[in-house]
This record gives C-alpha cells, sequence and structure tokens, in this order.
C-alpha cells in the first residue's frame, strides 16, 4: 500500500485560513489502511479545522466526502455536481490522488492534507515500512523475495558494503542489512549458490531516473 | 454509597473505553465541553484484554491533536477506575472539575456562547 501520515494542523490550516467554505475529500484505499486519509480521519480533520476556526471567531463550513478512489476517474466524476460550490478541496488522498482530483477539477484550489512516504507494509498495527521503489525491473527472485533496492541504503545489488555490522546497517543500528537477510533467506531455502550469480548492471532508466513513467495497455483501452 | 460529586460532570456511558474513538473526544470539545476525561478500568483488568490501554493511546493523541489547534491538550485526561471504587469515582470527578475550573472555559465554548449571543 501507498503510505502517508498527517500533515501538522497549522500546515493545513494554513492552505484554507482564508476560505469559509471547503471540501474535505478522503480516500478509502491506502490512506485508510494507515489510518491517514480515511473517513475516520476526515472527520477528525474537519472537526479539528471546525475549532481551530471558531477560536479565531471565524466560522468554516466543511462537507465531508470519501471517495472509494481518488486514482480513478470514475470516483473523481462523484463530485462533480457540488465540488463548485466550495472554496477549497482538502484531499487527504496520497499525493496521486491529490494530483488526479487537482487534474480534473481545475477551478477548485485542491491542497493536500497528509505527506506520502513511501509504498510499503504493516508490520504491526502502528508500524509501517518501506518495501517497494517502483524500480521497474523487479529482482526479487534473486533475492530471496528480498529487496535491495528498497532496504539496502546503498541499493547495492551484489552483496552487502562494509557498513553491514552484526546484520544491521551502518546508517540505522536498528535497520537490518537487507544483504544480511537476503544470505540468510537463501541459506534457508538452499539457494545460496543464487548469490554467486552476479547481478548485472541495472538499467535504472525504468525508475525514476528516467523521468515521469506511463504504463499503456493497447489490449485494454478503449 | 451516597458519594457526591460536582454536578458539572456529564456522564457518557460506554461498554467499554476501548470504544472510545478520537472523533467522539473531539466532538464533546466541538459541542462546548470544557473539559473531558475517560474514565476505564483499572490497566491489566480490562474484561476485552487491551480496551482500556487502547483508550489510553486515543487520548494521548487527541491531546495532542487540541494543543495543536490551541484547544489544549491539559484539558483532556484519561482515568482507571476500578468500578467498585466509588470513593475513588467522586475523588477525580472533583479533581477534574478543580482542575478544569482552573483553567477557565474552553476556547471553543466561549466561541460557541458569541455566536449564541449574537
Amino acid at each position: 500500500m501507498i503510505v502517508a501520515e498527517r500533515k501538522p494542523i497549522e500546515e493545513i490550516i494554513g492552505f484554507v485560513q482564508n476560505c469559509k467554505k471547503i471540501l474535505i475529500v478522503g480516500c478509502n484505499e491506502c490512506v485508510t489502511v494507515c489510518y491517514a486519509g480515511g473517513k475516520k480521519e476526515v472527520g477528525i480533520l474537519a472537526s479539528a479545522l471546525t475549532m481551530a476556526f471558531m477560536k479565531e471567531g471565524k466560522e468554516l463550513e466543511i462537507k465531508e466526502v470519501t471517495l472509494e478512489r481518488q486514482c480513478d476517474p470514475e470516483y473523481l466524476e462523484e463530485l462533480r455536481g457540488f465540488i463548485d460550490e466550495y472554496e477549497a478541496v482538502i484531499s487527504l488522498a496520497c499525493g496521486a490522488g491529490v494530483q488526479f482530483l487537482a487534474e480534473k477539477y481545475l477551478e477548485t484550489p485542491v491542497f493536500p492534507g497528509v505527506n506520502t512516504l513511501f509504498m510499503g507494509v504493516t508490520e504491526e498495527r502502528g508500524v509501517w515500512s518501506e518495501r517497494c521503489q517502483g524500480c521497474g525491473q523487479c529482482i526479487l527472485g534473486q533475492t530471496a523475495g528480498i529487496c535491495p533496492i528498497s532496504r539496502c541504503a546503498k541499493r547495492l545489488l551484489n552483496g552487502p558494503c562494509g557498513g553491514s555490522t552484526k546484520g544491521k546497517c551502518e546508517i540505522n543500528p536498528e535497520l537490518d542489512c537487507a544483504w544480511q537477510l537476503i544470505i540468510e533467506r537463501l541459506k534457508k531455502l538452499e539457494r545460496l549458490d543464487d548469490y554467486e550469480t552476479l547481478i548485472p548492471i541495472k538499467d535504472w532508466s525504468t525508475e525514476r531516473a528516467g523521468g515521469p513513467r506511463k504504463l499503456v495497455r493497447e489490449d485494454l483501452q478503449q | 454509597m451516597r458519594l457526591s460529586y460536582p454536578v458539572s460532570i456529564r456522564i457518557i456511558r460506554l461498554p467499554c473505553t476501548g470504544k472510545v474513538d478520537v472523533i467522539h473526544l473531539m466532538e464533546a470539545f466541538q459541542k462546548g465541553a470544557d473539559g473531558v476525561y475517560v474514565a476505564g478500568c483499572l490497566e491489566g483488568e480490562c474484561h476485552y484484554l487491551t480496551g482500556n490501554l487502547r483508550a489510553k493511546k486515543r487520548v494521548e493523541y487527541t491531546k495532542k491533536l487540541l494543543d495543536e489547534i490551541g484547544v489544549g491538550g491539559e484539558r483532556l485526561e484519561m482515568y482507571n477506575i476500578a468500578a467498585s471504587d466509588g470513593p475513588r469515582f467522586a475523588e477525580v470527578a472533583r479533581e477534574m472539575h478543580e482542575k478544569i475550573k482552573a483553567l477557565g472555559p474552553s476556547p471553543i465554548r466561549e466561541a460557541l456562547h458569541k455566536k449564541k449571543a449574537a
């Protein structure tokens, strides 16, 4: 999932301080799962903003809406009928959702209510960590299902660096060395021979280095 | 026991403090409550095992949120009181009443009053 966290209320207030009528739009997908921008968080933000404005002697009318997704046009269409009535929109979706909403409704200013952090997993309730950087050429098949691109600070492809100590990374003593994890897992799988197969120089053009990416599937296009 | 406690306290009954969510606490303040406290069972004695511990964390989170919007996190507290401990219940009610009295009305309550007067 895409992991995000709520922006400080002060920053959000700054976006809409001169508004009288705003729309807060949540998203039912990733940001709901990581408790950053689902229906519940929309309600909490609306309450916090209402009180912050009341305290200043101002009134703020807020409509709360939570869409199934903000990264698909059909769900964004649900806002068509009433979005014009509002001076601004705060979107609690990830960066993709905020942008797509802004793209579809050019007349209304759209502001982000969360900081989008990474693609990751829920390790336990309240703990999320990164697992994928979307490099465009997955090598998990060779690395025992552990990604050295997203989990090694140096994104090394062939074994750990000299900074790996007792299985931990030199940038943070709490961070596992991805290559230590890979080697241990390969051992358990009795596939340690794979470790000796060199992974060739990676073509980073399919990663962000190659500029904004796009996928077209003609078989699905209408 | 016929114990008395301040009339300013309004009790909202819940099956377990684990049911308390951030939005419930926020809405209490939004409606003009000067202070709110959550009275849960003693830690380790939750019938649902961790309801009161969850409530404690949500109260902590909401306190920070109230600080952020200038209402003041000190207006919200979590207490653990055994269901059978009436005297402690009354004591906490008095304690919270005094604390909130010293803090004065919440800025939201004042704003609501001004709005009503206008």
